[in-house]
This record gives C-alpha cells, structure tokens and sequence, in this order.
C-alpha cells in the first residue's frame, strides 16, 4: 500500500517551544484522516509541515516520498487549504478560475465549473459577497480542481452553519469517491469527523496520542468504573488515558491491551466524543505517555 | 429506492447502522429481489459520510448473501427477509395482542414487558444454541 504522508521524528520549535515533537505517522492512501487536538496541540504545525509551508526542526517529512517544500511536481500533488480560507475578496470567482488555471498544471477547468454550478454559486460574483458557506465552498473546488492526490484541510467548516457544513462535507466527500484522494482534516467538531473519517490522529501537548483506524479508535477503548483504588494494576496491562476520581469512585478511560479486567470494575463503551476528551483532558502528564 | 439515516449519537458504528437499515427494509418489504440499492456516491453525497462506511456495509451484506454487487452497474438484492415471515405475520401478531391484554391484566407496564420480551429471547436464543450443538 501507498504511503501518502510520512513523518519520522518530526518537530518544531519556535523559540524554546516545540509545537511538535517526535512525530511519527505513516498514513496509507486513499484514507479520509481526522486530525483532532485542543488549541496549541500541534495540528496546524503539522498541517505546515506537510505542505512545506514550514521547516522541520527536527526529523523529517515526506508526501508521496519526496520532501514537500524541495519538488515542484510533489507540490503540485497536494491541495492545500489554511484555517483563514484566503481567497482575494475584491476578485469574481471567475478571475479565481483564470488565476487557478494559470498556476496550476494540472488544473481542471470543467471539474470547477461543473462543481460551481452544481451550488449555484454565481462566476460573476466578487468573493467578498459570498456568505462564509460559499467562500469555503469556493476555496474547496478551487482546491479540488488542481487535482491534488493529498488535500490538506485546517479547520475548513469552523466558521460555517450547521446546514453550510453540512453541504461543504457532502462536497468533500463525493470528491474523494471521484477522485480516490487522501484527506487530511483537522477539526474540532467530532460529531462530523465520525461520519467522514476512517482514520484518527490524536495530538495533545506536540504529541501524537493516537494514529491508527477509526475502528481501532472508536472500539479499541473501554470506560471503567469502580470504587476508589490505585490504577497501578490496571496501568501495567491497559493503557490509562485519563484517570478521574472522586472520595469514593475512579473512572479510567483505557486503552485496551488484552481482555483482563478486574470483576470489581464496571465496564462501559465510551462513545466516539468521550474517547476524544479523555484525550484532549490528559495535557498534564502527556509527556508520559508509553507509545 | 431506499435513503439511509444515520443517528450519530447512537454509539452503534455507522456502517452497522446502515446494515441494519437494508436488512429492516428487506423485512417490512420495502427493498425486493432485484432493488439496486443506492450507489455509494449516492449515499455518500447524501448523508457526507465516509464512502469506505458504505463499502463495508454493502460487503457485510454481501456476505450475509442478502445482496450482490454487479461490476458497473451497482448493488442489488437477491433475498428478501419478509417472505415466510409475513405470512404468518397476522395469526402471531392476533395471539401477541391477546397476550399483551394478559401482561397488562397482570399489572405489568410497557418497559417490563419489554424487559421480559428482550430476556427470553436472549434464552431462547442461548438454549437453541446448546440444542444445535448437541445435535451436531
């Protein structure tokens, strides 16, 4: 199988902070990939990173095999679209069109124009008119039309209504039924991820937490519940993610490594959204955690 | 023609959900031998899922024998889950009414009867197991 992004040891420091560090990801082809984690956990890093916008500090990176900042032919291959969305407010859609064609071997004007007015979205109209809903759309097929076999989405539906995320989603993924890309997607609306995602990165604290199948991630995680005890035990088989207490209960959220539990326990699934938290609530001791 | 819904709190995975979906239309009649059912571009412009949930959901099915995928042209049904079922349907569900009068008579509420239907199945079930092994 293909390897669209890999990344060894990559880090990122600003000044005496790491945005990033030791991160090692693989991510198959063809994959629609959640990138999830608090602000600051290093996922627009990442996302720079990748598309060469920004220099490692440390380790490396590759998309496709090939370094992203050095190739233009890699550069080329992958779509790219920043948390702002910026797009030029004062152009028609239609000088965005001519400005993508113009920059982009392999742009595909029809794939653009079909796209566009399948949402009725007008080529005539100054971008700057648009609502929030059509401008990201705009950004998404101006994307799309250059053809990329990597899109790279920061934070792409943040800003937009439910029924504009809605719309810009079913967009994205009847692209990648087309196209057979591979998407990366950094948000923080986990509702949505569930339904488009088949593969899960979790970053907190410059980390990655999790990299592995959303199956592994949504199943691979058990909630125990029992009375007030040390997690020593169960840190030896499991992998604690979070650990609450109270004066008389613990709740840990685990990964599973093997069936063993203790029988004082009460076991429960946790849904796709309590997995994440658990994830995102564990900043204090992320620097421990065994990979 | 059949649409997928998809209830994202649920805790059930979604491609589960949309096995369950075919399957209940496949009982209730709505879905016959010979339906195609929606592409997965359809069903992925339609609900903005993943379309590798909908391939697993349709290879489930496959394997189950309920459907078959036919190169270029789509998914289509080959057995329904209504047939035998149905035609007894009228005659079990007169009895299951009479019997609800009784549970109701007996001062039992709706979740308890619930409850107990949900129960015995799962023994039934469990001794119908035990009774095919023995035989086997």
């Amino acid at each position: 199988m293909t390897t669209a992004l890999a990344t060894s040891d990559l880090g990122k420091r600003y000044r005496k902070t790491w945005a990033l560090q030791d991160c090692s990801l693989a991510i198959p082809a063809g994959r629609i990939v959640a990138l999830i984690g608090p602000n600051g956990a290093g996922k627009t890093t990442l996302l720079n990173l990748a598309v060469g916008l920004s220099r490692p500090t440390a380790g490396e990176v590759s998309v496709f095999g090939a370094a992203p900042g050095d190739d233009p032919a890699t550069l080329s291959r992958i779509g790219f679209v920043a948390q702002d969305r910026p797009l030029y407010r004062g152009f028609t859609v239609a000088d965005l069109l001519r400005f993508g064609a113009k920059l982009n071997p392999r742009w595909d004007d029809g794939l653009a124009r079909t796209r566009l007015g399948r949402l009725n979205i007008p080529l005539e109209q100054k971008v700057g008119k648009l609502s929030g809903g059509q401008q990201a759309q705009v950004a998404l097929v101006l994307v799309l039309a250059k053809r990329p076999e990597l899109i790279l989405l920061d934070e792409p539906v943040a800003a937009l209504d439910p029924l504009a995320r809605r719309e810009f989603l079913q967009v994205l993924m009847d692209a990648t039924v087309e196209a057979g890309m591979t998407v990366l997607l950094s948000s923080h609306l986990v509702g949505e991820l569930e339904r488009v995602c088949d593969y899960v990165v979790m970053l907190n604290a410059a980390r990655v937490q999790f990299a592995g199948d959303l199956d592994a991630f949504a199943q691979g995680h058990r909630l125990l519940v029992g009375p007030r005890a040390e997690i020593e035990e169960i840190a030896r088989v499991h992998h604690v993610v979070h650990a609450t207490h109270t004066d008389r209960q613990t709740s840990l959220l685990v990964r599973l490594n093997g069936h063993a539990y203790d029988p004082r326990w009460d076991v429960r699934d946790p849904g796709f959204e309590e997995i994440v938290l658990a994830y995102m609530g564990r900043r204090e001791h992320a620097t421990e955690t065994p990979q | 023609m059949i649409e997928f819904h998809l209830d994202g709190g649920s805790g059930v995975a979604a491609y589960m959900q949309v096995v369950h979906q075919v399957k209940q239309a496949l009982r209730l009649g709505m879905l016959r031998p010979g339906d195609r059912l929606p592409t997965v571009r359809e069903v992925v412009a339609a609900l903005a899922i993943n379309p590798n949930t909908v391939l697993k959901a349709y290879r489930e099915l496959e394997m189950e024998g309920l459907v078959a995928g036919r190169q270029g042209q789509g998914t289509f049904v080959l057995k329904s889950l209504a047939g035998p079922a149905l035609a007894g349907h009228g005659e079990l569900r007169a009895e299951l009414v009479e019997w609800l009068q009784r549970a109701w008579t007996a001062g039992m509420d709706d979740e308890s009867i619930a409850a107990l239907m949900v129960t015995t199945l799962r023994e039934q079930a469990i001794a119908r197991t035990k009774q095919e092994e023995g035989a086997a």
